[in-house]
This record gives structure tokens, C-alpha cells and sequence, in this order.
């Protein structure tokens, strides 16, 4: 008896504590009337990350400033509350929900069906096929947010290649699945497109979602990286790259940020970032649906849409010679022609 | 030059299963099972973040990770021996305790769930091999004397026989006036402390408290712990022999002749194939997992 009431005891300790892992702005329930309501489920990382969720928060952010919108966070403190989440701001009737991540895809499909009224919008969503490789359109209420991360990668593939004095360089990758391998074949094709004789060093931090949160493999595979001649290395690896930049930092070499500006977790280490406009289709998004013209179906944001590209600014300028930059240009305006095809996978 | 590298990089990736792993052989040679040193350790890097950063003091900042490891470690204590609760059920409430107070205190004092500002480490330059700034962390060098340490107090000291007595035979320990509750609390302790030096040496070798930093590491302790069958030398081997393989996965993936899947296996394969009884049987401490009467 004592045993199982200590045991509820600790279990509702816990659960106080995760209740916590929430903003404060998820606490208020969305008043009634005409105003644009708008609901975000973060991804692993969560608020504050410097990446990904953070480019949604601005994203929306903008939107509440700009259109009026109200928009609620929901943090899931682990996997089975990802589903919770969504559900919640569904079921209370918001006008859009936005969950952040390829890991809502499945959720988000569900819950799209079961909430045919309702608006749904899936950053990173991914697009499944069927047998005979046609895509599988998602359902008619929800729109997928892709990003064309191989167009951006290409580019500081060729900008790594360029600025590399040894003629090796580095691909650091979280979780090894086709998402990450975009970036990877991406990259991969850039260095090759400028530098033929380069070699790519490729290595992933491993096979399931905690690699994206290990810094300290992530140090771990960049000093390897390193110690082997690579003197620049690209990071696909979310927090796992901060390990990256930990090694750039102490043995003096250069490393490329992703999602969003890293520059300011390294500064004078990060040549650049590859950064993916999750603000800008988060903010789409949710002006559509307040201008009434919002419709399911795949949304692609690449280099001609500005959904993807590379930092290029007062910090990182003195380490991109003008020469360089020049020719950056030159194969970002062939990408958008056409000219360059871009491989997707390896 | 080569040799060296692979040996400097398996000596840093062992550093937090030393650490950790001391605290397991603490812990589960008084009869508790170490469930819980992955809590600990992020209880311990969560300390140590917060103390370096709020004084600009590594030193203090890794007392303040021992702290935070041997608050989870009371918790710990409070259900497993105040309370006499199922280890294992206890065990995973407080790991899962760990991840999210953590996580809140997080954003609380820096207003981010993933990660905390920069923080003040021990400061070291590494060129070449990294043998020289490996040798510049005092961090390194505890966790190379955690493991002799523990068994410098298991086989020397009167603690060390009374935590012995109580893991194998607490109803004996007890008939001839050994304090049983006060060992137990003691070596879960010293565990708390030993596994949050662990999580501490993590976060200041990153600069950088992040959520859930400590990947599973403490799970990987463990199985040391019961791959050494508890043996403070054989734990110490066992976490080299891991980090070596950790390594060597990180060089034959730079290879690129194996799928990484394949490479990325070959520590818990390790385990299993241990456990299986290939390296002579495990015992583990008779009255492991048990309260006692």
C-alpha cells in the first residue's frame, strides 16, 4: 500500500513538472469572436533552440505583430504528447495549426482527416509515395511546408570547396534518414561541382532521434574530422552541431552553420549558414489562411522562392573572398534556370 | 600519429563512463541498482552549467554538478530506501524527473528549452593529436582516478566492507549492528556525486548546457558496470573497451565501407554478447534490487 502510494506520489511529481514544459501563452485559452487564431506545436528542440523552432516562433511572431493573429505555443515535453498537442488546439477550434518537424507528419495526416474544418500545416512534412512512386497528396485541409535543402546545401557545398585549403571537407549529419541525406547529397554535389579532386569526409552522429541532441558525439566527430585535414565541415545535426562548433572553436577551424544564422554560437568559427525561411512559410501560412485563400497540397521552398540560402553579411564577409562570392552568385542564378541539377538523395 | 589520435579520442570519450561507472559499482555493490546514473549525470551537467555560469568558475561550477548529481541521487534514496519502493519504478521516475526539471529550469533561468548560454570551462588549445589538451583538463585526470578511488574505499576502508556486507547479506550486516540504512544512503551518495562529476565534465568540455546532453551515456555506464560484473578494474576496462568502440565506429564510418547502421551497433553488441555469459558469468551483489527485511 505505502509502495504504490509513493509510486503515485513520484508519478505525479513528474507529471507537475512536465506540465511546466509549456509557455505561458499556451495557459490561455483562445477568447471567442473573429480574430485569426493560430496554433504551434513545436519539435524536439523546442523554443529557444537558435534553429528551427525558433525560425517558426519568429515566423509567427511577425504574424501576430503584423496580421493580428493569436497565436498559442504548445512545448511537448516528450513523443506521445506531439499527437496531445495537436489534437488540443484542434479540437478547441483555432483556425490553423502548424506542428514543426517532420516527426508531426503522421499526426498531422491523422488529424487533417479526422478535422476536415479545420486548417493544418506540417513544416518539413513529408511526402509519402505509393507503389508505383506517384506521391501521395496530403489530405485537401493541409498544407506541406517543404523546404528544397539540397538547392541551399549545394551552395555551401561550393562555398566549403572554395575556401578549403586542404581540399577536404567535412559533412557532420544527425540522424541518418533521407532528410538529413538531402543536405548530404546537396552538399556533396556543390563541393563536386567546383573542386572535382575534393574529398567529402561524410559521417552521421547515428540512427534515431537522440542524434540530434548529442553535442558530445558531435564534438567527438568533428575533432576526428579535423585531426584528418578537413578544414571546413557542414552540420545538419540540430543541437548535436553545437558540438561541431565546439570543435571548430578549439582547434582553429571553420564550420558551417544550418537552419537559421548560427554565426553567433562561434563567432569568427562559422564561415556560414545554410538557413531554411521557416519564418517566412510559417508567416505565409498564416496569412493565407487570414486572407481566406489558404489550400492544402505541397508547398516547395527553394532558391527561387528564398525559402533556402546562405548567410552572407557584415560577420562573415572577411572570411568569403569577393572572387568567391561572385561565383556563388553565378551558380545560385544556373540553379534557378535550371542549369544545375541538383541531386536530392544519394 | 594516427595511433595516438585513435587512443587520445577513446581516453576523451571514456572520461564521462568512468565517472558515471564509478558511481554504478558505488550503487549496486550496496544492493541499489544504478538505474539511475543517466538522472544523475544530467542532474550534473545541469549543475555544473548553471554554477560556471553564474560565478565564471569551472571549479565551482563542477562542485555545483557533484550537487546536482546527489540531488537526483536523494530522490533517488528517498523512494528506494526511506521508502523501500520498487527500484526500478523509482529509478525511472526520477531519470524521467531529470529530463524535464531540468528542461524547465532550463527555460526558466534562460528562457530557452534547448539550450543554456556559453559557459566558463576549463580553457584548453588543442592541436594535432588533442593528447595535449586532453592532458590540460583536470576533469580528465578525476575521472581517470574515480574508478581507483572507489575501490580504494569498497576494499580498504571500513565503509567499503560495510557497503559490501550490505549488498551481498544485509540480514547478516544487520545482526552483527552494521547501520544498514545509514550505508545504503551513503553509497547512493557518493554515486549521485560520482556520476554527476560525469554529466559535469560534459557540460563544461561542451561550454554549454543542452537538453538531454547526456544521450543515453548512463544507460552505457551501467552496462559497463555489469560487463565489469561490478569489479572496479574490470568497470574501468569495460568503459575503455566501449569508448574504443565508439571510436573506432567514428573512423570506419569516415571509411565509409560499412553502413553506418552496422557501425553504430557494435557497442551493444558488445553488451549483449557480455551478458550472454561469454566473458565467464555474471553475479551480480546478491541482495541487488532488494530492500532488506
Amino acid at each position: 500500500m505505502r509502495k504504490l502510494l509513493i509510486l503515485v506520489g513520484a508519478l505525479f511529481v513528474v507529471h507537475v513538472a512536465l506540465l511546466f514544459v509549456r509557455p505561458s501563452g499556451a495557459a490561455q485559452p483562445p477568447a471567442a469572436g473573429d480574430a485569426l487564431d493560430i496554433g504551434i506545436v513545436f519539435d524536439v528542440g523546442g523554443r529557444g533552440d537558435k534553429s528551427f523552432n525558433d525560425g517558426a516562433y519568429n515566423g509567427a511572431e511577425r504574424a501576430a505583430k503584423e496580421l493580428g493573429a493569436r497565436v498559442r505555443f504548445v512545448e511537448p515535453g516528450d513523443g506521445s504528447d506531439r499527437e496531445a498537442g495537436l489534437r488540443l488546439l484542434a479540437a478547441e477550434g483555432v483556425d490553423l495549426v502548424i506542428g514543426v518537424g517532420f516527426i508531426f507528419t503522421d499526426d498531422l495526416t491523422q488529424l487533417a482527416r479526422e478535422y476536415p474544418n479545420t486548417r493544418f500545416a506540417g513544416v518539413d512534412y513529408s511526402v509519402g509515395s505509393d507503389k508505383d512512386g506517384k506521391v501521395i497528396l496530403p489530405p485537401a485541409n493541409l498544407a506541406a511546408l517543404k523546404f528544397r535543402e539540397e538547392e541551399g546545401s549545394y551552395l555551401v557545398g561550393s562555398l566549403a570547396a572554395l575556401v578549403s585549403k586542404s581540399k577536404k571537407v567535412g559533412f557532420v549529419g544527425g540522424m541518418n534518414f533521407p532528410l538529413i541525406q538531402k543536405f548530404e547529397a546537396g552538399y556533396i554535389a556543390g563541393v563536386q561541382h567546383v573542386c572535382p579532386k575534393c574529398t567529402v569526409v561524410s559521417q552521421y552522429a547515428g540512427v534515431t532521434p537522440e542524434a540530434f541532441r548529442n553535442p558530445g558525439k558531435g564534438k567527438e566527430l568533428a575533432l576526428s574530422q579535423y585531426q584528418q585535414g578537413v578544414d571546413v565541415i557542414f552540420h545538419a545535426s540540430g543541437s548535436t552541431g553545437l558540438g561541431v562548433f565546439e570543435a571548430a572553436r578549439q582547434t582553429g577551424h571553420l564550420a558551417i552553420g544550418v537552419d537559421a544564422d548560427q554565426y553567433a554560437e562561434a563567432p569568427g568559427y562559422i564561415l556560414t549558414s545554410m538557413v531554411k525561411g521557416v519564418d517566412a512559410a510559417v508567416f505565409d501560412a498564416i496569412k493565407r489562411t487570414k486572407e481566406n485563400t489558404f489550400k492544402g497540397g505541397i508547398y516547395q521552398f527553394g532558391l527561387a522562392e528564398q525559402g533556402v540560402g546562405y548567410v552572407y553579411d557584415e560577420h562573415n564577409k572577411a572570411l568569403i573572398p569577393a572572387a568567391v562570392r561572385a561565383q556563388l552568385e553565378q551558380i545560385r542564378a544556373e540553379i534557378i534556370a535550371g542549369r544545375i541539377k541538383v541531386p536530392s538523395s544519394r | 600519429m594516427m595511433a595516438l589520435a585513435f587512443l587520445t579520442q577513446t581516453l576523451r570519450i571514456a572520461i564521462p563512463y568512468l565517472f558515471a561507472a564509478a558511481g554504478g559499482v558505488m550503487t549496486e555493490r550496496v544492493g541499489i541498482i544504478g538505474l539511475t546514473l543517466e538522472g544523475y549525470m544530467l542532474g550534473g551537467a545541469f549543475g555544473a552549467a548553471v554554477g560556471s555560469l553564474a560565478t565564471g568558475n569551472p571549479w565551482i561550477g563542477l562542485a555545483a554538478g557533484a550537487l546536482g548529481g546527489l540531488v537526483f541521487a536523494l530522490l533517488y534514496g528517498l523512494g528506494a530506501i526511506r521508502f523501500r519502493a520498487d527500484q526500478v519504478v523509482v529509478g525511472i521516475a526520477v531519470n524521467l524527473l531529470a529530463i524535464g526539471l531540468t528542461r524547465v529550469l532550463l527555460r526558466f533561468l534562460y528562457d530557452s528549452s534547448s539550450n543554456s548560454p556559453r559557459v566558463p570551462g576549463f580553457n584548453v588549445t588543442s592541436s594535432g593529436s588533442g593528447f595535449g589538451a586532453l592532458a590540460q583538463n583536470p576533469l580528465v585526470w578525476m575521472g581517470f582516478l574515480a574508478l581507483p578511488l572507489v575501490a580504494w574505499i569498497l576494499y580498504r576502508t571500513p565503509l567499503g566492507l560495510r557497503i559490501r556486507a550490505v549488498g551481498e547479506h544485509p540480514a547478516a550486516a544487520i545482526s552483527l549492528g552494521v547501520p544498514v540504512t545509514r550505508v545504503r544512503w551513503t553509497a547512493v551518495a557518493l554515486s549521485g556525486i560520482l556520476a554527476g562529476l560525469g554529466g559535469a565534465y560534459l557540460a563544461l568540455d561542451q561550454h554549454q548546457f543542452t537538453d538531454q546532453m547526456t544521450a543515453l551515456r548512463g544507460f552505457i555506464a551501467l552496462a559497463a558496470t555489469i560487463f565489469g560484473r561490478w569489479d572496479p578494474k574490470r568497470v574501468a576496462l569495460a568503459c575503455l573497451l566501449f569508448a574504443a568502440a565508439e571510436t573506432l565506429q567514428i573512423h570506419l564510418q569516415g571509411v565509409g565501407a560499412f553502413p553506418s547502421q552496422f557501425v553504430e551497433m557494435i557497442p551493444y553488441v558488445l553488451t549483449i554478447v557480455a551478458l550472454a555469459g561469454v566473458v565467464g558469468r555474471a553475479v551480480p551483489p546478491a541482495a541487488l534490487g532488494r530492500a532488506p527485511e
